[in-house]
Order: C-alpha cells, then sequence, then structure tokens
C-alpha cells in the first residue's frame, strides 16, 4: 500500500519530462486531494487507494497537457549552449534535420495509410450501392419487358446487396473509431517518449 | 453521454459549485460527483481552464496549518451560467418538439 510520500514522489518521477512549474502544480494538487480525504477520516493509503495509481494518474494528466509544451520543454536547452555546440548543431544540420523530417514523414504516412485503408473501404461501399442502384434498375426493366423470373433476380440480388452494403457501413464506422483511437494513441505514444527521456531525480 | 455535451456540462457544474460560496477542490468534486461523474483528473484542466478565461479566481489559503486553494467565481463566470439558463431555454424547446407526441 502506498502512502502519501510515495504516490506523490512516483507521481512526479512520472512526469519529469513536464516543465517544472507545471509538475510542482500537479504534485501540490494532488497532495491537497490526498490531505483533504484524510482529514475527513480516510488513512493516506485509503485515500491514495481512492484517487488511483500513480501511472493512471500520470497517464490521464498527460493525455489532456498539450503536446506542443512537452516537445518545447525537451528542446529547450537547460544552459547556454557553448560555441562549440552551437557550430556542431549547425554543422550537423544535414544529418539530423534530414533524420528528424524522415522520422517524422514515417510516422505521418503510417497513419495516412490507415486513413486509406478506410477510404478504400468507403469506395468499396459506394461500389455495393451502386450496384443495389443498378439491380433495381434492370428489376423495374426486366419487369417492363416481361421477364419476370429473371425481375425477381435481380430483385433478391438488389436486397443482398443493399445488406452488405449496410454491413460495410457499419464496417466502416468501426473502422474510423479505430484509426482515430490509434492516433491519439500514437500522440499520447509521443508524449510518453519525451517525458519518460526525462533524467529521474 | 456524449463527450463534447459532458465537457460543456463540467464546465457549468465547477462553475455551479461556487456559485454560493468558495470551494476546494474536493469539496467541488463531492458536490459534483451525485449529478455528473468527475475525478482530480478530469477536474484539473477544467480549473485552470475557466481560471485562464477569467471565469473563476483562485487564492491560497492556510487551513489547519497547511495550504489549500479556494475558487471563487467571477462576475464572468456568473454570465457564464446565466448564458446557460438562456441556451437550456432553447433546448428545452427543442427537446419539447422531438418528444411530442404524435
Amino acid at each position: 500500500m502506498m502512502d502519501k510520500f510515495d504516490f506523490l514522489e512516483e507521481l512526479g518521477n512520472r512526469l519529469v519530462g513536464l516543465p517544472k512549474e507545471d509538475r510542482d502544480r500537479f504534485i501540490e494538487y494532488y497532495s491537497e486531494m490526498i490531505d483533504d480525504r484524510v482529514e475527513e477520516g480516510m488513512t493516506e493509503q485509503e485515500a491514495v487507494a481512492d484517487i488511483g495509481t500513480p501511472a493512471t494518474v500520470a497517464k490521464e494528466i498527460l493525455s489532456s497537457f498539450p503536446l506542443t509544451k512537452i516537445v518545447k520543454e525537451k528542446v529547450k536547452p537547460k544552459r547556454r549552449l557553448s560555441a562549440v555546440e552551437i557550430i556542431l548543431i549547425v554543422l550537423g544540420a544535414p544529418v539530423w534535420v534530414p533524420v528528424l523530417v524522415s522520422l517524422f514523414a514515417v510516422f505521418l504516412s503510417v497513419y495516412l495509410v490507415l486513413w486509406s485503408v478506410v477510404l478504400t473501404f468507403i469506395c468499396v461501399d459506394i461500389a455495393f450501392f451502386a450496384v443495389v442502384i443498378a439491380l433495381l434498375a434492370a428489376f423495374t426493366g426486366l419487369l417492363i419487358t416481361a421477364h419476370v423470373p429473371e425481375a425477381f433476380a435481380c430483385l433478391g440480388a438488389g436486397f443482398i446487396m443493399a445488406g452488405l452494403s449496410l454491413l460495410t457501413m457499419l464496417f466502416v464506422k468501426l473502422l474510423i473509431k479505430g484509426v482515430v483511437w490509434i492516433g491519439k494513441q500514437i500522440i499520447l505514444g509521443i508524449k510518453y517518449f519525451f517525458v519518460g527521456k526525462g533524467d529521474k531525480k | 453521454m456524449d463527450i463534447q455535451l459532458k465537457r460543456g456540462l463540467l464546465d457549468v457544474c465547477v462553475l455551479a459549485s461556487i456559485k454560493t460560496q468558495d470551494s476546494y477542490g474536493y469539496q467541488m468534486i463531492k458536490d459534483i460527483k451525485p449529478y455528473i461523474e468527475i475525478s482530480e483528473s478530469t477536474l484539473y484542466p477544467i480549473l485552470r481552464r475557466l481560471e485562464a478565461a477569467s471565469l473563476l479566481t483562485v487564492r491560497t489559503a492556510e487551513h489547519n496549518g497547511r495550504l489549500r486553494k479556494y475558487y471563487s467565481i467571477t462576475d464572468a463566470g456568473r454570465q457564464r451560467l446565466e448564458d446557460f439558463r438562456t441556451e437550456w431555454n432553447e433546448l428545452n424547446s427543442i427537446y419539447l418538439y422531438v418528444t411530442r407526441e404524435v
């Protein structure tokens, strides 16, 4: 069982990558929340358990914390760069700029591929729907020209295609939800990447 | 409940919890919880957002030998609650239209 100190220490460790000011505010906030519960008669351990594990709290904090602020904090130099370092950074630009750009491009294209899968299924669904229309047209045409059995065969096929088209539509809806979720996870992953790399103090 | 709708409702619930008297984090959660699901981690960004929008102000005061943050509503915050009332009346007429007997 964790007490207040353990909880706040672990939470702090999990948020090392955030700007110090924000981290302190979170610690202060959760410390107050624990104290208020204790004041109502809970033990420290119960109060901590009531709030959740540091891991889940840190995850929720990161999800709602702007990514730009995390990256900015990470990129901000802790001290003034020396002349040699600046020269190295500038001279190294032909190497690290393309690496960074391509890394970003890889992430982006993987995500775009996911969306094109979605697009493919949307096209399939549109095609199904077009077939439904065509079959219905065939049904009317055949009926007028008195080809009754063929007409009803077309009508039946039309119903099957309409069913398929509706199923595909449901599938596409699920797919879109999934891809949006993956996008959120990727952003959360990037946040973890930046925050996790902080020096443990 | 729809996420967007819940977000908007949480904002006004937080303001409503301090409309008669100032309050602090844990008390606000206890007051709001019977009506809408809220946790520490959802409350925090809302408080920051409402503070940034000047709908509430924060002050730190001593309580039992420790510091506690108290939140008070501003005039703009009260106006937001007033706006909610108007919006709700509009919503209610839509509700009546949607659920009318055939």
